[in-house]
């Protein structure tokens, strides 16, 4: 697939590694910093084009016109979607992805059709990043928790402790333990090593565990894991960057959530805005302001500034304050190895946050929706099954028969509004969602063709 | 140092390489020209080596770095000339020491066509087949056909190709993939290779002529299956033809492939390092011919202008074919045609010499100083048509140029302290380093004459020109070698 990336700002250069890393995939990167763009082509196999990304020579140049989609990442919502108009309009680019950030267009829908701005799929990482924080902190204990089938289904990942009531215990006698509830184990990882749970797989101490329920029994599973916390109370945000807002935004009617930003100017702005939440003028590393703001009795501390490093250091310093779980946003994936092991609870990556909503378009096949996990290696996927038994390598089939590559498991099928887990007599039916787990994502092209219809029976 | 993926990738390229030697048992069988064994013994013992250094190392799975990647491309290019040479050293026919089936092997990989061998005309058909295939193999680049067919290499690839790819601009791919870059610009070269061999057949030369010279013209190698060159034809046509395929060869390659995937040779007239390469050949050719006129008087004015053509675009391009003794040309002509082979070909492409497209950012810079004296004020960047040039890009153009002529100086010296006049040394030394073949003086015909220690170093001038000097030159200073 020929793909064009337009900005290489933090989300574009992950956007780029994670494509090119698959040999199907051609990327070209455009950007209008011509070192920016070297030290990236030193590092992956791609072409690069220095220029303004909605300018249509430049985008010729880039090869628009064989392109098979369009992302545009740059800083600016316009760009992005004047180079998505010309990208339709000169070059019949199929499918056009662009980030746009700014509620104001967001909620504005009848602009993105065919005949006005024609933008297939519209991300914005600040929204997917601060939906992923709402649901870490509406399901405490998780440590991911990925939306299928609208939301129907939760692959919720977690770290078992000694008080989980499972852990020591074989997955067989999860049936035992919580017998009016429909869920499988998806996968194991211990020591960061993946292993796909049977039935007598002891859950040790350590381990992590990535389950997948209906969202109704999140709860029920998750005290099977670990120690179930109370419900978050009392949320402090350092940063009231895009993200720091939102996330105030959408807690503040059901916490008490404070928010601390250093720029008086933004702060009084972010004010005006909130209705509950107490904006914090202040520095969120500084010990003096987060004791007298209670820190040993917050639920949750989230530092969400645009710097990485401070952010590591006020959520350590919060956590040997007192606070009980601390979360960092931390782009580079170095770091986030560096402090998962250590004194922060939670290290939230945009980019593999947005990268799965990108991944979801390059896929071969029907494939609805994609995460990526644990920095890229492994993947959960939703994909529809289309065409009958013989056109199709999985529908009219069980579970055990259809060949799925090592590594790889079947954890759930919704079909129409139903959500059925998967066993291995389970068979799938024509426009099924299926869920998938894999622990080894080279093995993605296999799994792509899985899903294909055969063209010779249609 | 990742030396463990460093060995891995010379046995396999080895290995690889070792597949080279079974055409010429091919065509030794079908012309039967009892000379298959020196080949099979070469094939055996290549591929042995290369087995033997990849056995060791064959699960190691790490990407190159870019330290690794120069390592690879010099130790591949100094590995491969001393097994190329293997075939050369067993053959019974030749009786060749170690140096000079080195010598040989080397000259037809980096494409010069220096030769120390005489009577080619008698020689078994499949060692005339094998010197010239190495020749075709080197003018694209081995490593670029590595690249091509080793997907495997992944990331590294590139610092590969940018280790081994001539000219001061190696970022701009022709592809996303670099994998798709090699292969397009191998389908390029052997596209060129077959219509270069069907024009010399019909010009008149036999199959086994054509194959093997258009093996040596579009590579701008120079070797030949006869002693007297594209000279023992005799044929006007034949000149032109290679005339054309040499003029073609020395042209960046991926104007080629634009021309071949736009269908479409507009962008050749636009490019200025195209048209500075056209104006260099065509001044030098018209200074050639104006002089033969001048001293040979119009007797056989046709063949004059052919031949004249003919020697400036073989020499300027550093192809090194001959029609005549040029080294007996009258006036300043043979230290022209020398001179000429400085500037070389267009970078890209798979010509030998400094390359058109550095004299040109030179020559800009001169007249950029020019330009100030005039204007004390005035902001003037160096432009190559209408796009701006780095300054990161001129600096290293004057930083190649200074290594170019250092090493140059103490390689004439080192060969004229071995007992050569200084013509002699002087000439060899421009044939090695710039990739171009024949010389003047002792080395007119051939390197034959000199002394061992003077074929070394001409060896290392020819692999120095090759690679650019920047990939050997790197290797030997301690900041390489430094963790």
């Amino acid at each position: 697939m020929k793909i064009l990336i337009l900005g290489a700002g933090q989300v574009g250069s992950s956007a780029a590694y994670h494509l090119s890393r698959e040999e199907a995939n051609e990327v070209t990167v455009v950007d209008m910093r011509p070192d920016v763009l070297r030290e990236l082509q030193d590092r992956l196999d791609i072409r690069t084009v220095v220029g303004h990304a909605a300018y249509p020579d430049v985008l010729e140049r880039a090869g628009a016109s064989d392109a098979d989609i369009v992302v545009a990442l740059t800083d600016a919502d316009e760009t992005n979607m004047v180079a998505c108009q010309i990208a339709y309009t000169s070059f019949r680019t199929p499918t056009k992805i662009a980030r746009i950030r700014s509620a104001e267009y967001m909620n504005a829908n009848k602009l993105f059709t065919q005949d006005a701005i024609p933008i297939d799929v519209r991300i914005s990482p600040e929204q997917l990043v601060c939906s992923h924080i709402e649901q870490l902190i509406l399901y405490p204990g998780s440590s991911q928790v990925l939306d299928f089938a609208d939301g129907r289904v939760r692959l919720v990942g977690a770290k078992a402790d000694r008080e989980g009531l499972l852990v020591g215990q074989r997955i067989a006698t999860l049936k035992d333990h919580i017998p009016n509830t429909e869920g499988r184990i998806a996968a194991i990882y211990r020591g960061g090593k993946a292993m796909l749970p049977k039935g007598d797989t002891v859950i040790q101490e350590g381990d992590e565990v990535f389950f997948i329920t209906d969202r109704k029994d999140i709860r029920v599973f998750l005290s099977e894991m670990r120690r179930l916390e109370d419900p978050v109370r009392r949320v402090v945000i350092a940063g009231g960057g895009n993200i720091g807002l939102r996330l105030a935004l959408a807690l503040e009617q059901t916490n008490q959530v404070k928010l601390i930003e250093r720029d008086p100017v933004r702060a009084r702005h972010i004010s005006e805005q909130l209705n509950k939440a107490i904006v914090l003028v202040g520095d969120a590393a500084d010990e003096e302001l987060l004791l007298e703001e209670n820190i040993d009795n917050v639920d949750v501390f989230c530092a969400l500034t645009n710097s990485e490093e401070s952010n590591i250091l006020s959520s350590m310093l919060a956590k040997r304050l007192g606070a009980h779980k601390v979360m960092a946003l931390i782009n580079r994936a170095s770091y986030v190895d560096l402090v998962e092991a250590g004194s922060i609870d939670i290290a939230i990556s945009p980019q593999q946050i947005t990268i799965g909503s990108l991944l979801a378009h390059v896929r071969r096949g029907d494939v609805v929706k994609v995460h990526s996990l644990r920095r890229g290696a492994a993947e959960a996927m939703e994909a529809i099954a289309h065409g009958d038994k013989d056109s199709s390598k999985v529908v009219g089939r069980q579970i055990a028969d259809i060949e799925l590559p090592k590594g790889t498991a079947i954890v759930a099928v919704v079909r129409g509004d139903k959500v059925i887990i998967a066993h291995h007599d389970t068979v799938i039916e024509t426009d099924d969602h299926v869920i998938l787990f894999m622990t080894d994502r080279r093995k993605i092209e296999h799994l792509e063709s899985l899903f294909q219809v055969d063209v010779s029976f249609v | 140092m990742n030396w463990a993926v460093v060995q891995r990738i010379l046995g396999l390229l080895l290995m690889m390489f070792s597949v080279t030697m079974l055409p010429p048992i091919a065509f030794s069988l079908y012309y039967n020209d009892h000379s298959w064994l020196p080949f099979v013994e070469g094939f055996g013992l290549t591929l042995a080596a290369g087995f033997l250094i990849w056995l060791p190392v064959h699960r190691s799975r790490k990407d190159l770095r870019l330290r690794d990647g120069f390592l690879v491309v010099a130790a591949f290019w100094t590995v491969l000339g001393t097994f190329g040479a293997a075939p050369l050293y067993f053959a019974d026919g030749l009786s060749l020491s170690f140096t000079d089936a080195v010598f040989e092997s080397m000259s037809g990989l980096t494409t010069t066509g220096a030769t120390i061998l005489t009577g080619l005309d008698e020689l078994p058909f499949s060692i005339l087949y094998y010197r010239q295939q190495l020749q075709w193999l080197g003018g694209m680049g081995i490593i670029v056909l590595a690249v091509a067919v080793l997907p495997m290499l992944g990331v590294g690839g590139m610092q590969l190709y940018r280790a081994e790819t001539p000219g001061p601009v190696k970022d701009t791919k022709l592809t996303p993939r670099i994998t798709e870059t090699a292969k397009a610009l191998w389908y390029v070269y052997a596209a060129f290779t077959v219509t270069c061999m069907v024009a010399y057949r019909l010009a008149g030369m036999g199959w086994f002529d054509a194959l093997c010279h258009a093996f040596s013209t579009v590579a701008i190698g120079g070797f030949s299956t006869h002693d007297a060159s594209i000279g023992h034809f005799d044929s006007g046509v034949i000149d032109v033809v290679a005339i054309v395929f040499m003029f073609i060869a020395g042209i960046n390659f991926s104007l080629h492939f634009f021309a071949w995937r736009y269908v479409s040779i507009k962008h050749y007239a636009k490019d200025p390092e195209f048209r500075a390469y056209a104006f260099m050949l065509l001044t030098v050719a018209v200074i050639v011919v104006f002089t033969l006129y001048q001293f040979r008087g119009f007797s056989d004015p046709g063949q004059t202008l052919i031949n004249g053509v003919f020697q400036a675009v073989s020499i300027a391009t550093t192809t090194g074919f001959t029609t005549e003794n040029f080294s007996l040309w009258p006036a300043a002509l043979p230290v022209l045609l020398i001179f000429a082979s400085f500037i070389g070909g267009c970078a890209g492409s798979t010509a030998g010499g400094i390359k058109v497209i550095r004299w040109l950012l030179i020559y800009k810079q001169g007249a950029r100083e020019v330009a100030r004296l005039v204007h004390p004020n005035a902001e003037i960047p160096v432009k190559l048509g209408a796009t701006a040039i780095q300054p990161r890009v001129v600096d290293a153009v004057w930083g190649f140029f200074s290594v170019y002529v250092v090493a140059f100086s103490v390689m004439l010296l080192a060969m004229m302290a071995t007992g050569l006049d200084q013509v002699t040394a002087f000439s060899a030394v421009a044939a090695s380093l710039n990739n171009l073949g024949p010389g003047l003086g002792d080395v007119a015909s051939g390197f034959m004459s000199l002394s061992d220690t003077a074929k070394w170093i001409s060896v290392i001038g020819m692999l120095l020109g090759r690679l650019e000097i920047f990939t050997l030159l790197v290797l030997i200073t301690p900041m390489f070698w430094r963790h």
